[in-house]
Formats: C-alpha cells, structure tokens, sequence
C-alpha cells in the first residue's frame, strides 16, 4: 500500500509516492537525494537528522514521510548559496572549528537556526541548554559554543 | 608576503563541504540497482545453534539472497589476527578470532547468523521475522574472575580455559623492593566496559563490476589500505582489482579500525556473487553489539614506598575482558601494563595480566586503548599512599618524576608496538607546576574550599599527570604532486575520522612549496590514490603521515627550486617561493608560477633531461623508529550535589605536550574533545551486561552520553618539549584528553569526600554508584 503525497522540501515541490511506515530521514536521505540529513541513532536522542518542519525543529527520524503531506520542509542544504556563499551561522562554525568529523553538524545547525531566530543574542547557558538536545561526540561542545556566538553575531551584522 | 601555516590556528579546509551537507559519508553513496543487507543477529549471548529455519524467507518478494555460514562454503573463515603476541618470553597465546556468521554456536549477543539482501533495508529487516533460530542457551562467560573458575563455562569448547592470553613482564626485583619499603599499598581497581559511539555507525557499500573486474567498497574504516589487502586475499583478487575508500567518516575513535568486521567481509563476498551493488548501515541498536568496545579490567596493584615518599616499586596483576574473540590481540593490555609506569620512576616493576575471553561483544582499541586503566592504577596508589603516608599528594608526584635529563628514559619492557618502551623527551615538573597555578591550587585548597564546605557544600579538587605513547609505526607515506593549474595535490593511505587532516597536512605541504592553503587540495584514505599505508590509530597521523609529507613536499620544492633556478636563469640560493611563484629574491618581477613551472616540467615537446622525472612530484615514507612519547596534567575542581550526587564541574584545566604543534585550533578541539570523551567515561557512560551476557542499555536513551549541559569549557595550555625522533618534532595528540579523566575524578571525589575516607576504586561512576559508596564509606566509619 503506497500514498500519494505531496511537500514543500527546501522550496521545491514535491509528489511522491510512497509507503506509509517511510521514515521522513529515509525519504529525504534516500528519495530526494539530499543527504546532508545525518541520521545517528533512530530513536530521536542524538538530532543529527534535525530539519524544520513548518519552520520548527523535529527529528526527522521520528516522522513519517506522510506526516510531512501539505507541508514545508528545511534541510541543510537550504542554508547556503553554495560552498562560496555560506550562510553566518555556518561561517561562525567554520571560524570557530565547531566541528571535527562533521556528522552531527547539519542537525545542530538545523535546530540552531529556528532558535537564534527568537533569541539572537543567546547566553552561554541557553546555548548550552539548546545544544543539550544534540550529541556531539567529537569536540567536547566547547567550540560549538563559541561557534553559536560568533554565528549569532554574523547573523545580527548581515541583518542591519 | 609569505606567512608561515606551520603553528598557525588555520580553519579548516575540509569545512565547507561538512557544513553544507555535501561532504560524502557512505550511506550517501547511491547506485543504481542497489540492494540492501540486514543480519539476524543472535539474542543470546551464548548458545548452540540446533537448527535454523529460513521459513520460506527466499520466497518474500524483494528479497534477493539469503546466507547462512553453510552457504559461504570455502570462504568461511575466522579473520585474521592483527597483532601477532609480542615477543615477551613465556607468553600463552590462543589466537580465536571472528567469525563472518556464526556455525553451531553464538558467543556474543549481536553475534550475526543470518544475512539478507533485498530491494530495500525494510524489506530486509521484515525478511529477518521470517527467520527462526533453535537455540540450545548455554551458561554465559561474563564476570572475568568467575571466568577462570574450574567449573566455568567455556566460550570456546576446544580451549581448556577461557584464557586468551597471558603475559609477564619484569624489571627490576619487586620483591626487594617490597621487603626494603617502608609502606606497601594494596589496592583492588576496576576499569569498566564503555563504548565509543561515534556519531556516524558502520557501514559499507560493496560494487562488483563485471566489466572492468574491479571491486569497489566505500568503507567507514581507519585502514582502507589494510581493509583492501585483506578483501583481495580472501576473495583471491589482485590488490589492483579492490579500491576501498574510506569517505568523510563519523568519528572512528578505534573501534572503526578493528577489522575485518563480518559485515566488510560478506558484503565485498556477496558482491561478487550476485553482481549488483550492495549497501549495509549499521544500525544504533547494532552499533552496541556488533561494533568493538573497551575497558574491563580489574586490577590487583601493589605500591612499595620509602617514608619520604620514593617509589621503589609497582606489582600488578590484571585480568583484561577480550570479550568473545581477540582479532587484534595484546594491543589494548599491554597498553595498560605499559602506560602504569607513567611520568615516575619506578625502578621495580612487576606485571602479568590474563586477557579472558567472555560471552560480551569483541574487544579492540578505543581511544586511549588501555592507558586509562594504567594511569587509573599508578595514580589512585600513588593518591592513596600519600593520604596513608600523611604526604602531600603532589609533592609525592614531584619525587618522582622523570627528571629532564634522564631522556631518553628506558623504561626496560615492551610496548604496543613491539619495540622496547623507551619515553624520547618529557619535561613532566614545568606542566604540574602550571597546571597547579590555572586550577587556583593554593588559593582553593587553604582558602576556598574550607569555606565553602563550611557552608555546606562539597568541592573537589584533583591533578594528575599522564604520559601517553604516540605516533607509532610502522609507516606512513605521502605522495606530493604541484600540477599544471598551480593546485597541489596530496594523497596519503591513512584515513580521516574529523582530526582535519585536510588542513593540517596541507599546511606542512603549503609551507614548503610556497602554496596558499586552500589551492593545497588532500586526499585522505582512497586506496587508489594512495596504495601504501597502515591506519590512523594511535595517535599517529600528524606524527607518522605528517612527517612523510614533510618529506615529499621538501623533495618536491627541491625540484621546484632546480627547475625554477634553470628558467630564471638565477642560482638556487636566491629563490623564494612566495604566494604560488618563484621569484628572485628582491626582484619579484623575475617569477614563475608553480603552475607554469608543472606545466614546463612535464613538456609535450623536447627532452626530459636523462635522469630526471618528469613533474614536480615527489612521494616520501615515513617510519619512526619507535613512538614518540606525549604527555601532560589535567586539573578539575567540581561540586557534588549532596542530595542527588550530580556533579558540576567548576574548572577544568589541561596541560599538554605534545610536542611541535601543527595547528592550535586542531589540537584544542582534539583535546577538548578527548576530555569530554574522558568525562563520559568517568561519570556515565558504562555498559550494563546481565548474568547472561544480555546488553541491558543498548540504546542511546539508556547509554548516557555527555551534552553541552554537562562538559566545561576547559582552559588549557601547553608545554612544548619537541620529539627528537622526527623532523618536525611533533608527538601525537588525538587520546590525550581521554586518557586520565578516570583518575581525575576519583581523586577529585576522594578529595571533595575526605572526611568520610571516601576511596574511589573504580570507573565508571555514576550518581547512583556515588551515593553507594558514600553511603559505605559513612557505614565503615561509624563501624
């Protein structure tokens, strides 16, 4: 049994077909080729597969690809304009080496972006408690933090 | 104007493909006609396999073949062993390695037994149900001691005992050193399992083509050189027939380098067999079984004191959990027995271990790789035999440093790498000393600490040092090539896990050939770009392959220099390589670019002078003589909770050498990162088997791994004392930060629990293991 469905993905529209029980990570991943969604641990503790659905973060491992019908997805590739045009909040991680292998980096940026939008100027502690909801396993946290801030402050400089 | 990249914090190369989700990992790779491998795998940890039922499973529509061990035929085979036993005299050895499915008997639980391959992972796991296993449950091997019991439960029938290994090693007279000390310390220690949960899990992808009878496997391995030996062998293919690649990868951390995993192995098989594209990802759930793990250990140790507090000598005895089989042999206890000797001067030694096998998932390196156990050991004596001895805990540690002078510093056994453990530099006070002054030591200690418990709390504080064997052999090698377009290219055999090896290695190259570092494009990892090599593990990238690229890019600007003097018409001497041109030094309008001078060395037209190669190529080798010995101090102060025994961390201080340093940013988040790991460890990541060998938290809501809220920012510094055993004087980093967390908060802990004599024995702790021992310590004072 397949449905019929149709999303929004990073501004494309898209109608597919597909099985109920799809995972959306497994869709996104695999049906649309867009394989910046990590996936690390499929019970929706460690958000490496973090997108935005309707502009909130969720856990892409979580939902059905269905559950996504009607609806706006984000991913990270919709961040950038290209590896030249970065979006701030990448060029802050890229400045501050907020990542080493990389992995989990995409879901942290996903769940990131929503919340800088409503707290552009974070402290330490409320970037700390956002990070809390990602596993790093890599960098210790430290330099993502540092990453953030600068992120923050590229983001309000780009904006005024 | 030319900067030097060497030392520089340069970001880094590799990032903006990582932060744009288009840096290729090997689920991402795609192909067409790809099918999809899920393993049942075994719920007992040990059993005989009576019969196994496929229950019309080849019959459900999507699935495309089905293997048991009976169907691998002739290429059924344990893996090959690794590490052969080091040559230490009157060593007892019984090689038992994995298996690629199990044959009338499962030995860990995860243990595969059946492979499926399908259109689809979900068709492949819904064929799984299909299947059903009669098992004849036997008594599971799981506690080491009981292990050894006459009446146990054999792990494998045709061994008398569950011994994999034994090993003695010897300097000095332990005895005369007990019967001449004035105290003599005992103590039990217990170093518990964890595993190292990389972010990204395992996975390969297999393609046979039939055309061209070439094999190629994207790999999330840390030795794709030794992985594609191995497969061509097994499969009876040139090594020229295999490419394995090991792409942007997770985080490998040691276990990615065990090898060969079943899973590498039966998929390059089944590959060749059915002639289409096979994917397998390993799962979390998988991840916790079927992926290597480290650190059971229980110690026996004993420390012999003069009353000022001289160290005369350590005996030891340990039992060291293999798990099921021992692939990789004495790495990981040999390792400990090593790293127990530590920055000190501990003139008798006596160690012996016994590596057991268990019903528990396979034991290989992870990072750190058993010198968290040894350092656990000398430290905790060390704590101990100072409170006993009424010392002072740091003065004991001063007494008996390596002085500077005594390197290089023999330490008279074997190490890892089979070469004698000989420490090539140190300067051990000078990092105490500074560690001391970033944690407040005197300040917290005569000031801070006794008012705040005063009013009520409870603050700890702990320092302890480590020495850490590094950049061992046997060789790397790197290949260094400036081409026509004024890019410089660069491959090496190791493989990269997020250490940024893209841009610290591009900086060793751009520094000789006058390149900028983003025109210096590496590759890491591909077996057809580069076809010698041995892994990156223990912590020897920057070391080993950072020192041949060292080597092929000084060889390359030689021959940039000689061809560039000939067109310039200029001696040698008074070249500079600047900002990708050679120019006369102060007449920088006399240049040619690199690109030029690639282009010109490689001519369409006119003689190649005899004797000389055409390009600006060069490939170098490079192979210590033996490890380069790092080392370092860490510093806490946390507060415990006294009514729910959580810790925060106050401070966390680092001191480091590790020798030459390439690049501080890389190096920071190495460290940084190892610390986090290291925390982990100490204070919540422990695995939960049962008494049947069944894995109680295998998931990653119930295997607690560190957030943001719970690791510091950590302040560190570093000391440099350069190796003498390689050109740039570099000593590996990437287990440092790990390595001494355990001993760190067990003497933090002691310090913050002092006036009940709180004596922490083993690692890893947790809330809920405090607050028992606490309560045992309250319970034996008022005794």
């Amino acid at each position: 049994m397949k449905h019929t469905f149709t999303l929004t993905v990073n501004g494309r529209n898209y109608e597919r077909e597909v099985e109920p029980r799809l995972l959306l990570s497994d869709f996104l991943r695999h049906d649309l080729g867009l394989t910046g969604t990590h996936v690390g641990c499929e019970h929706g503790v460690c958000g490496a597969c973090t997108v935005l659905l309707d502009g909130e973060a969720v856990r892409s491992c979580l939902l059905f690809a269905v559950q996504a019908s009607g609806r706006e997805v984000e991913t990270v590739e919709s961040l950038d304009s290209g590896p030249q045009n970065l979006h701030p909040l990448q060029h802050g991680f890229w400045e501050a080496h907020g990542l080493q292998c990389g992995y989990c980096t995409p879901g942290i940026l996903m769940s990131l972006v929503p919340f800088l939008r409503e707290n552009p100027n974070p402290t330490e502690s409320e970037i700390r408690d956002l990070l809390s909801g990602n596993i790093c396993r890599c960098t210790g946290y430290q330099k993502i933090v540092e990453a953030v801030q600068l992120g923050a402050e590229l983001i309000q400089e780009k904006s005024t | 104007m030319s900067t030097r990249h060497f030392g520089q914090p340069i970001k880094r190369n590799e990032d903006p493909r990582l932060l744009t989700g288009r840096a290729l990992f090997t689920d991402d790779v795609q192909m067409a006609g790809m099918l999809h491998v899920a393993f049942l795998r075994s719920d007992l940890a040990h059993a005989r396999i009576r019969e196994i039922d496929l229950g019309g499973v080849q019959e459900r529509p999507g699935v495309a073949a089905v293997y048991t061990a009976d169907d691998l035929g002739d290429f059924w085979q344990p893996g090959p062993l690794l590490v052969p036993p080091p040559p230490v005299e009157q060593i007892e050895f019984h090689q038992r390695t994995q298996v690629p499915l199990a044959k009338e008997k499962v030995r860990h639980a995860g243990e595969a037994i059946v492979m499926v391959v399908a259109e689809s992972r979900y068709i492949a796991e819904d064929a799984l149900d299909d299947i059903y296993v009669d098992y004849e449950p036997l008594d599971a091997v799981v506690d080491l001691e009981a292990a050894l019991a006459d009446d146990a439960p054999l792990v494998h029938d045709d061994l008398e005992r569950n011994v994999s290994a034994s090993v003695v090693q010897s300097k000095g007279n332990w005895a005369q050193a007990e019967a001449e000390a004035d105290t003599v310390i005992r103590r039990r220690l217990l170093y518990d399992r964890g595993t190292a949960a990389a972010m990204e899990n395992r996975g390969i992808v297999a393609s046979w083509d039939e055309k061209s009878q070439q094999l190629t496997i994207w790999d999330t391995t840390q030795a794709p050189i030794a992985i594609r030996n191995g497969l061509a062998a097994m499969l009876g293919l040139s090594e020229h027939q295999v490419r394995v690649i090991a792409p942007f990868i997770g985080g490998g951390f040691g276990p990615k380098i065990m090898m060969f995993y079943p899973e590498e192995v039966l998929l390059a098989w089944a590959a060749l067999q059915l002639g289409r594209p096979l994917k397998w990802i390993e799962d979390r759930e998988e991840n916790f079984y079927a992926t290597t793990q480290e650190r059971g250990q229980v110690h026996d140790a004993a420390i012999a004191l003069k009353r000022d507090g001289t160290v005369l000598g350590v005996k030891d005895a340990f039992l060291h959990d293999a798990g099921a089989y021992a692939p990789y042999g004495l790495t990981v206890p040999i390792s400990s027995q090593c790293t127990i000797l530590g920055p000190y001067v501990i003139p008798n030694y006596h160690s012996e271990f016994v590596s057991v096998f268990t019903n528990k998932p396979i034991v290989t390196p992870y990072r750190g790789a058993g010198r968290q156990h040894g350092v656990f050991v000398i430290e905790r004596l060390l704590d101990i035999a100072a409170r006993e001895m009424s010392l002072d805990t740091m003065e004991v540690r001063r007494r008996n440093f390596i002085r500077p002078d005594q390197f290089p510093y023999a330490n008279e056994i074997i190490f890892q790498d089979f070469t004698s453990l000989v420490y090539d530099s140190g300067n051990y006070e000078p990092a105490l000393d500074r560690a001391l002054e970033l944690i407040g030591y005197e300040a917290f200690t005569r000031e801070e600490q006794p008012r705040r418990e005063a009013a009520g709390e409870r603050v700890g504080i702990a320092v302890v040092n480590y020495v850490e064997g590094t950049g061992i052999g046997p060789y790397e090698g790197a290949r260094v090539n400036v081409t026509a377009s004024g890019k410089v290219s660069v491959a090496t055999g190791v493989g990269t896990q997020g250490q940024g090896h893209f841009t610290s290695f591009a900086q060793i190259v751009a520094d000789q050939v006058g390149a900028a570092i983003e025109d210096v494009h590496v590759v890491t990892g591909d077996t057809d770009l580069f076809y010698w090599g041995a892994g990156t593990f223990a912590s020897r990238g920057a070391v080993v392959a950072g020192n041949a690229m060292h080597a092929a890019a000084a060889k390359v600007r030689a021959k940039i220099l000689k061809l560039a003097g000939d067109r310039l018409e200029a001696a040698e001497e008074d070249l500079e390589l600047v900002d990708g041109q050679v120019r006369v030094k102060g007449v920088p309008e006399t240049s040619i670019s690199l690109g030029e001078l690639a282009l010109e060395a490689n001519p369409m037209r006119g003689g190649v002078k005899p004797g000389t190669e055409p390009g600006l190529e060069a490939t170098e080798y490079f192979g210590p003589e033996r490890g380069a010995t790092a080392s370092g101090v860490h510093a806490i102060i946390l507060k415990v909770d006294p009514e729910t025994f959580l810790l925060e961390i106050e401070k966390y201080v680092v001191v480091h050498d590790c020798g030459t340093v390439i690049n501080p940013l890389i190096l920071d988040g190495q460290i940084q990162g190892g610390v986090a790991q290291g925390i982990g460890n100490a204070f919540y990541e422990q695995l939960h088997f049962d008494e049947n060998g069944a894995l109680r938290n295998a998931s990653l809501m119930d295997y607690l791994l560190p957030t943001a809220t719970d690791v510091p920012n950590i302040v560190s510094d570093h000391v440099v004392t350069p190796s003498p055993l390689n050109p740039l004087g570099v000593k590996g980093a990437g287990e440092a930060g790990a390595i001494p967390v355990g001993a760190l908060f067990a003497q933090a802990l002691d310090n913050a629990f002092r006036d009940i004599g709180l004596e922490v024995r083993e690692i890893p702790l947790s809330p809920n293991r405090l607050f028992e021992l606490v309560s045992e310590a309250v319970a034996e004072g008022a005794r």
